[in-house]
């Protein structure tokens, strides 16, 4: 007791103390859960590495699918990877131009108006659409009017998946660009379109290329949009035919009685998860920060 | 209409000179492009919703609103029903939302509230950033092959002792809504994850100060001040996580089984509408049933619709710029 | 809003400017929206000399300064009304190509803001702009020796505008706008962001530009103005109204201002009696 006859309060730490117990068993779980949540990455990448891994080959590259009566350890799938860049490409070359021209509408020349407004919130929608719809639009508008299923289908069907995201982080990007640069670009004398592709574009052009990269990674993985655009090929690229890609194939084949067929369905996984996580990376590094 | 011939009185010591005629078709094409292309966004919606509305019309008389109702798909003799599909897409979407979501959160708590030193922190958001990043035909894959095994001897020990409650009364024989539930739960966490630590990072630094200041202990602060202040954000990340997991569709057609029952086990088979579409339009017979299809798409298409606006409404106004705090 | 006796904007000016005058604004009414923010100023801008608007926060002097270049035609709700003469034609006319006016006016604004491009490409901007086809190494070195910096970059001239300090980043936004030569440049406060030997160089560097070109600045400092300017206008705040409207109260040439101000305001506003 001091002099004032109060007691001291107690300062020094307390582990075994209720509030501090709870505290410290809270945290625990909290870890647990951290760890849980990693580990199906770690899980699904060992199985990738493991079971896709024993099969890999630079035989796979430029083999075709095997058939029915061949044995164990031949075919590959060259033409799948070939099939899923070429929709790809077509899905890029659809959404990228269309994302990033509207974007630059939203962002900068007339982002209040209703006409913005409401093409911003369409945009949003669709990033919730589900790959499976934009299989089912597709089939009904290419691959009924065309009579076949075909590549460009499926390349349709896939830049549906990629233009909301492709449109929303472009019109981000040119909005995060300094006022002072775009001042300083309109009081040069330029017309607004000179003042985007002189100065404000070049300056967004990072974070755009980020939003392109993750939508095309994202695409190459897609299966369902493809179930019925462009179905499954055994042999190489006729765009004005049912073409083959690595995502349907790990479908088809996941399921199948062939053993040989199942070994390739993970080697096919492991290329795939590489290319997307490859691309992810790449999208970072340009990015140049760490999202989320 | 420019008129530019007022630099012509000039004293011509300026090097300026008037935007060119080249220049400014130039600008007026790439403005009226920007526009046609922000025109084509909403049309393009638009166009989605009337042609898959359209492709549906056909099945209405015949099949009503029983469709939604009824349990039979059957080709042969042209009786669809889609209750069995609806009950599913929303049943395990509601499941992978309870794991997912509550994994969801719990890791934003451990990335926002400082228990980590910053490079771990980046590791593990770099981590469910990947988790996000894998394609759902490999869950599916990897569901199938790796999770299934595992978790069947624990699923059947559930039904054993304690298959007297419903969500345990079958056996799980191989896909089931058990293990699809758990791959979705999976795919969602990342986005719940991510939509919850921003809804975090929008509390404003002095109420995490006044928490601690009135001597709260770090968890007493975050579920006491932090996680009320962060609700609305957090709510809507839930939402727009169940709105992932309605719309996902291959690690379902690949995990859930595709039998068309209404259940409340988690250990048995079950039915989603995107796997429905998944594996049966391909050998769709034309006619009622492709419409049928159609129908079943239409329907699927307004309920994540609905969800996903609804979701991104709550989060816009939970996070700043829509709420004053 | 009061019924006016509205200017034809379009009418064809019966004489051109008198010849010591480079730029004739006349500011009758400047509207944010409904907010009125500038009223009746007319300020003439004389020939190669410089001109100081001076005045406290929310008097209108850069609202008036970015309306002379247009602008102010970027920002929601804007409306001039009044004529700014300028080579013959009234700038705020319909026909008036405001992307022309801009590159006819230079400026530089309160915060040094060089383009994300080397340091020559940043002076070059404007002659390419403007399809300048002569010696662009040779104009680039004029303009950065005008603006006193050609010593200091010439080594390094492929290097980033940005990588430059402040004061440095500040004399190559000027080399920029004066590459194409102008005839007028407006400064928005170009010194408020910069420490007070950059601004002593700025100062310098002005009182050597109205050589050639014709100068406005806009200054919240008065010791500047004092120092720099030959003609100063000093805008005061009417809140008569219940608003905060700007308007010009005093213009002259700056000694006569400074000693001997005819108005009220201005001799408190030069006292420092307020801000």
């Amino acid at each position: 007791m001091n002099q004032s006859g109060l007691e001291h309060p107690k300062l020094e730490r307390q582990p075994m103390e209720p509030r501090a117990l709870k505290s410290i068993v809270l945290s625990g779980i909290t870890i647990v859960c951290a760890i849980t949540a990693c580990i199906p990455l770690f899980s699904v990448l060992l199985m990738l590495v493991y079971r896709g891994g024993k099969r890999l080959s630079f035989q796979l590259f430029y083999t075709l699918p095997p058939g029915a009566f061949d044995g164990p350890g031949v075919g590959g799938f060259g033409n799948a990877i070939v099939g899923t860049a070429f929709m790809v490409g077509i899905a890029g070359l659809i959404s990228v131009p269309f994302g990033i021209l509207a974007a630059i509408y939203l962002a900068e020349l007339d982002p209040h108006s209703k006409v913005s407004e409401i093409a911003r919130f369409c945009a949003k929608t669709m990033t919730g659409l589900p790959s499976i719809i934009a299989g089912v639009f597709a089939y009904a508008v290419v691959v009924l009017v065309m009579g076949h299923y075909s590549a460009w289908a499926g390349g349709i069907a896939l830049s549906l998946l990629m233009l909301p995201t492709v449109m929303l982080t472009a019109e981000e990007a040119i909005k995060m660009v300094p006022n002072p640069m775009r001042e300083a670009a309109y009081g040069m004398g330029c017309t607004p379109s000179q003042s985007l592709t002189k100065v404000i574009l070049p300056v967004a052009m990072p974070s755009i290329i980020t939003g392109v990269v993750l939508a095309v990674a994202r695409a190459a993985g897609e299966t369902a949009p493809l179930l019925f655009t462009a179905l499954f090929s055994e042999s190489w690229l006729a765009p004005n035919n049912p073409t083959a890609s690595l995502a349907v194939l790990i479908y088809n084949w996941s399921s199948s009685p062939y053993q040989n067929l199942i070994e390739l369905a993970w080697a096919a996984s492991l290329i795939l998860v590489v290319l997307v996580f490859v691309l992810n990376i790449i999208s970072r590094s340009i990015g140049g920060k760490t999202k989320l | 209409m420019a008129d530019n011939e007022f630099l012509e009185n000039a004293d011509g010591k300026t090097l300026s000179k008037p935007p060119t005629p080249g220049d400014i078709f130039f600008d007026k094409s790439f403005r009226f492009l920007t526009r046609a292309f922000t025109w084509a966004t909403i049309l393009l919606l638009a166009f989605i919703v009337y042609k898959i509305g359209g492709e549906a019309l056909p099945a209405f008389p015949d099949l009503g609103i029983k469709f939604l109702f009824t349990s039979t798909w059957d080709s042969s003799q042209n009786v669809y029903g889609l209750l069995p599909q609806i009950w599913g897409t929303l049943y395990s979407s509601f499941l992978a939302l309870i794991l997912g979501g509550f994994f969801g959160i719990t890791i934003a708590i451990f990335i926002t509230q400082d228990f980590l030193p910053y490079k771990i922190e980046i590791i593990l958001k770099n981590i469910i950033e990947l988790l996000a990043a894998i394609p759902s035909v490999v869950y599916g894959l990897w569901g199938i092959y790796v999770l299934i095994p595992l978790i069947r001897p624990f699923a059947n020990f559930l039904h054993e002792y304690l298959g007297w409650i419903p969500f345990f009364s079958t056996r799980l024989s191989g896909l089931g809504l058990l293990p699809a539930a758990l791959v979705l739960s999976i795919m969602i966490l990342p986005t719940v994850a991510a939509i919850s630590q921003d809804a975090f990072k929008a509390i404003p630094h002095k109420t995490k100060e006044a928490a601690f200041g009135m001597g709260t202990t770090r968890w007493e602060a975050i579920l006491r001040v932090m996680l009320p202040a962060a609700s609305g954000g957090i709510f809507g990340a839930l939402v727009l996580g169940f709105g992932r997991a309605l719309g996902e569709t291959m690690a379902l057609a690949m995990l859930v089984g595709s039998m068309p029952t209404v259940t409340l086990s988690i250990l048995s088979p079950a039915d989603t509408i995107a796997a429905l579409l998944a594996n049966t339009f391909p050998e769709a017979a034309v006619g009622l049933e492709t419409s049928a299809l159609m129908y079943a798409a239409c329907v699927l298409l307004l309920i994540t619709l609905i969800v996903n606006v609804a979701g991104a409404v709550i989060v816009a106004k939970a996070t700043p710029g829509g709420d004053k705090r | 809003m009061e019924a006016l006796e509205e200017v034809d904007a379009n009418e064809a000016y019966e004489n051109d400017l008198p010849t010591d005058i480079a730029l004739d604004c006349k500011a009758e009414r400047i509207y944010y929206s409904d907010f009125l923010a500038v009223r009746d100023s007319h300020v003439p801008i004389k020939k190669n000399q410089i001109t100081g608007f001076i005045g406290p926060s929310g008097c209108g002097k850069s609202t008036v300064i970015k309306s002379i270049n247009r602008m102010n035609d970027l920002i929601r709700g804007f409306r001039f009304v009044g004529n700014i003469h300028f080579h013959g034609v009234n700038i705020y006319a319909d026909n008036i190509d405001p992307v022309s006016v801009r590159r006819n006016i230079g400026m530089v604004f309160q915060q040094p803001n060089p383009f994300s491009m080397s340091i020559f490409e940043n002076v070059a901007f404007g002659l390419r702009l403007n399809r300048y086809k002569g010696n662009m190494q040779e104009k680039v070195e004029k303009a950065l020796r005008s603006a006193a910096l050609w010593k200091e970059v010439k080594d390094k001239l492929k290097n980033n505008g940005l990588s430059l300090s402040g004061g440095q980043q500040q004399r190559l936004c000027i080399a920029r706008a004066i590459a194409t030569e102008p005839r007028v440049i407006l400064m928005d406060e170009p010194c408020s962001a910069l420490d007070p030997i950059a601004t002593r160089q700025i100062e310098e560097l002005m009182v050597e530009l109205k050589k050639q070109f014709t100068v406005a600045i806009v200054t919240h400092n008065m010791q500047q103005a004092m120092r720099v300017a030959d003609q100063t206008a000093f805008f005061g705040v009417d809140i008569s109204k219940g608003g905060r409207t700007g308007y010009l109260v005093e213009m002259g040439p700056t000694k006569e201002l400074f000693e001997n101000p005819q108005e009220e305001l201005t001799k408190e506003y030069l006292q420092g009696e307020f801000s």
